[in-house]
């Protein structure tokens, strides 16, 4: 990210700087953080606003439409709190999404160490399959998968929620792709010291994928903590379910009581926000990643 | 590394004993290979092939969800095609697309142009791009049914603020379309956006002071030199995001439940209603399955062309 990098500003660092052309850089980097500026407040308004909804009275909001900023106060999300199981959904939501990243995390690295560095008779096959199944929209199995959790007698456990959505190509995709550039010489070294495959995998490739590690991490938290389609299907239960399922549940009881229905949306939000701010360096790189292949 | 240097001699090809040996340490990687795939392919197979099989044959059956219903050929996709709120949903879908996929491309594409310059506090920016992103469709959905609620909403107190004339968001077609198409394009661009980042950031510094010397200005630059660089980006964008758009639930779901009738009704909240909402499961598959045919064919399309750029997967 350093400022050679950056393809518009090339002057180079040796030539003399002419005052013209430096008067225009100067010029358009303003015109630039305006338009950021315009562009970012724009951006998080939406967020702000349902922050500040949470934040004021129901009769505030009932009386002028609109939340006020000097009136912020905490009463309506503490009322919503006690009067909704959230913190039971919340519970739900961190014990489905930590269980099922830890699960999603080894399988894809597992599978996607063999498919980019091993060579047997029906890989190309295998890796057919991942990058099929990557292309099929989740909800043409919505049925066939609730009918199949059903027989299994998962539905309205965690279960029902954390294993099928543990094969994940795109997990398994991404994790191939990022150990393609381990050097063969590298495994190969380790095999002449006598380390067996797994051996090689816990000491050579798990230290060198750290970072795809990361990703796979954020991108699964993300992922599984946001998920809503198949949860609303899955689970039948009130007090199994996830924040998302628990937001509509609420959405459709408390239609327009936007107040608490903000709450508990930024409720919902702030645990996946903090995350993101944490991990903003590895999930950034995740995503340009996906990008350039 | 020693274990190289110590090796007696170099092993030649044709030695039989060594080939030997070799095959068999071959077959036990191999068994290696299976036994670390094993899982991955247990679940794939288990949770994704066998379902999808199962889409496709539901989708020829009349299942209701309580039986599993007897073999109707192809009845239901006769059915489809006389049924007008499938072709509205189907329409609906490929609009979305069509409308909201460019705009999402030009929009991010300018963020990352502001953002590769010069500026202070670029991270900020690109967090705040980055934020709707990250919370979930419903989240989004509740917000923008929030901000465009036709009584009480922000968008309509601002407008009435300026003396403009309201607008009825939720009980109109063409305005609950126009929210949807907002709140969807408010919480993907900030993905489209980074994407683009990293690949401005990847153009050849000479070939812009090669241009630049040749006297090409800011925007002959951009358009001739920066654009066609971008290209395989674009690609891979549109690609995901038109998937994307097929794939919209959550959003529409919760925000506008496809009214007011049908007009932001979209195959997939459809396949929802039929399929879980009415229980005509094999209706609902079989939507399913049509949409799982357009997105493979898109995708087809798309992995032609591809081919003709890379030769990695």
């Amino acid at each position: 990210m350093a400022a050679g990098t950056v393809p518009t500003t090339s002057a180079a660092p040796g030539r003399p700087a002419r005052g013209r052309r430096y008067r225009e850089e100067r010029r358009l980097t303003r015109v630039r953080v305006a338009a950021l500026l315009v562009l970012g407040a724009v951006w998080v308004f939406p967020l702000v606003w349902m922050a500040m909804t949470a934040l004021s009275t129901r009769a505030d909001v009932a009386a002028g439409g609109l939340p006020s900023l000097a009136r912020l106060s905490t009463e309506t999300l503490t009322t919503t709190l006690a009067s909704f199981p959230i913190s039971r959904w919340a519970v739900n939501s961190v014990a489905i999404a930590v269980v099922a990243v830890a699960l999603t995390v080894v399988v894809d690295l597992l599978a996607g160490y063999v498919l980019a560095k091993h060579r047997f008779r029906g890989r190309a096959l295998v890796l057919l399959v991942v990058v099929a199944t990557l292309m099929v929209p989740v909800q043409v199995l919505l049925l066939p998968q609730f009918e199949l959790v059903a027989q299994l007698g998962w539905v309205n456990s965690y279960w029902a929620v954390i294993i099928p959505r543990s094969a994940e190509a795109f997990g398994v995709f991404l994790a191939r792709q990022y150990l393609l550039a381990i050097p063969d010489e590298l495994l190969e070294a380790a095999a002449l010291d006598g380390a067996g495959r797994w051996r090689t995998f816990t000491s050579i490739v798990l230290p060198l994928a750290k970072p795809l590690v990361g990703v796979l991490v954020v991108l699964t938290f993300m992922y599984r903590w946001n998920e809503f389609a198949w949860p609303l299907v899955a689970l039948r239960d009130p007090d199994l379910y996830t924040l998302p399922v628990g937001l509509a549940f609420l959405q459709g009881q408390y239609g327009t009581d936007y107040p608490t229905l903000m709450g508990a949306a930024l409720l919902s939000a702030l645990p996946v926000l903090a995350l993101f701010v944490v991990a903003q360096r590895w999930f950034v790189a995740g995503l340009a990643r996906s990008g350039l292949k | 590394m020693s274990a190289v240097a110590a090796r007696p001699a170099p092993v030649r090809p044709d030695d039989p004993p060594r080939r030997a040996a070799g095959r068999a340490q071959r077959a036990r990687s191999a068994a290696t290979s299976w036994t670390m795939l094993a899982p991955a392919l247990l679940l794939f197979g288990v949770f994704l092939v066998y379902p999808l099989g199962r889409a496709v044959a539901t989708s020829f059956t009349d299942a209701d969800g309580i039986t599993g219903g007897s073999f109707v050929g192809l009845a239901n996709y006769t059915t489809m095609a006389g049924d007008p709120t499938f072709w509205r949903a189907a329409a609906n879908t490929v609009g979305l697309a069509v409308v909201s996929v460019p705009i999402a491309l030009a929009l991010g594409l300018l963020m990352a142009v502001l953002l590769s310059g010069p500026v202070p506090g670029r991270w900020l920016f690109r967090a705040l791009f980055l934020a709707p992103v990250v919370v979930s469709g419903v989240v989004v959905g509740m917000t923008g049914q929030w901000m465009f609620d036709e009584n009480v909403g922000v968008v309509n107190a601002a407008l009435g603020g300026l003396g403009l004339d309201l607008v009825r968001w939720q009980s109109s077609g063409g305005p609950a379309a126009a929210s949807v198409l907002t709140m969807l394009t408010w919480s993907r661009v900030g993905l489209v956006a980074v994407i683009y980042l990293g690949a401005l950031l990847q153009v050849p510094g000479e070939l812009l002071e090669q241009a630049q010397l040749d006297g090409a200005s800011r925007w002959q630059r951009m358009h001739d030199v920066v654009w066609p660089q971008l290209r395989p980006t674009t690609f891979f964008l549109t690609v995901v995001l038109v998937i994307e758009t097929f794939q919209v639930f959550d959003l529409v779901f919760v925000m506008t439940g496809g009214g007011p009738g049908v007009s932001t009704e979209l195959l997939v909240t459809y396949l929802y209603a039929e399929g879980f909402e009415a229980r005509r499961q094999g209706y609902g598959t079989a939507i399913g399955v049509v949409v799982l045919v357009v997105v493979l064919a898109f995708t087809a399309v798309w992995w032609r062309a591809q081919r003709h750029t890379e030769d990695e997967l």
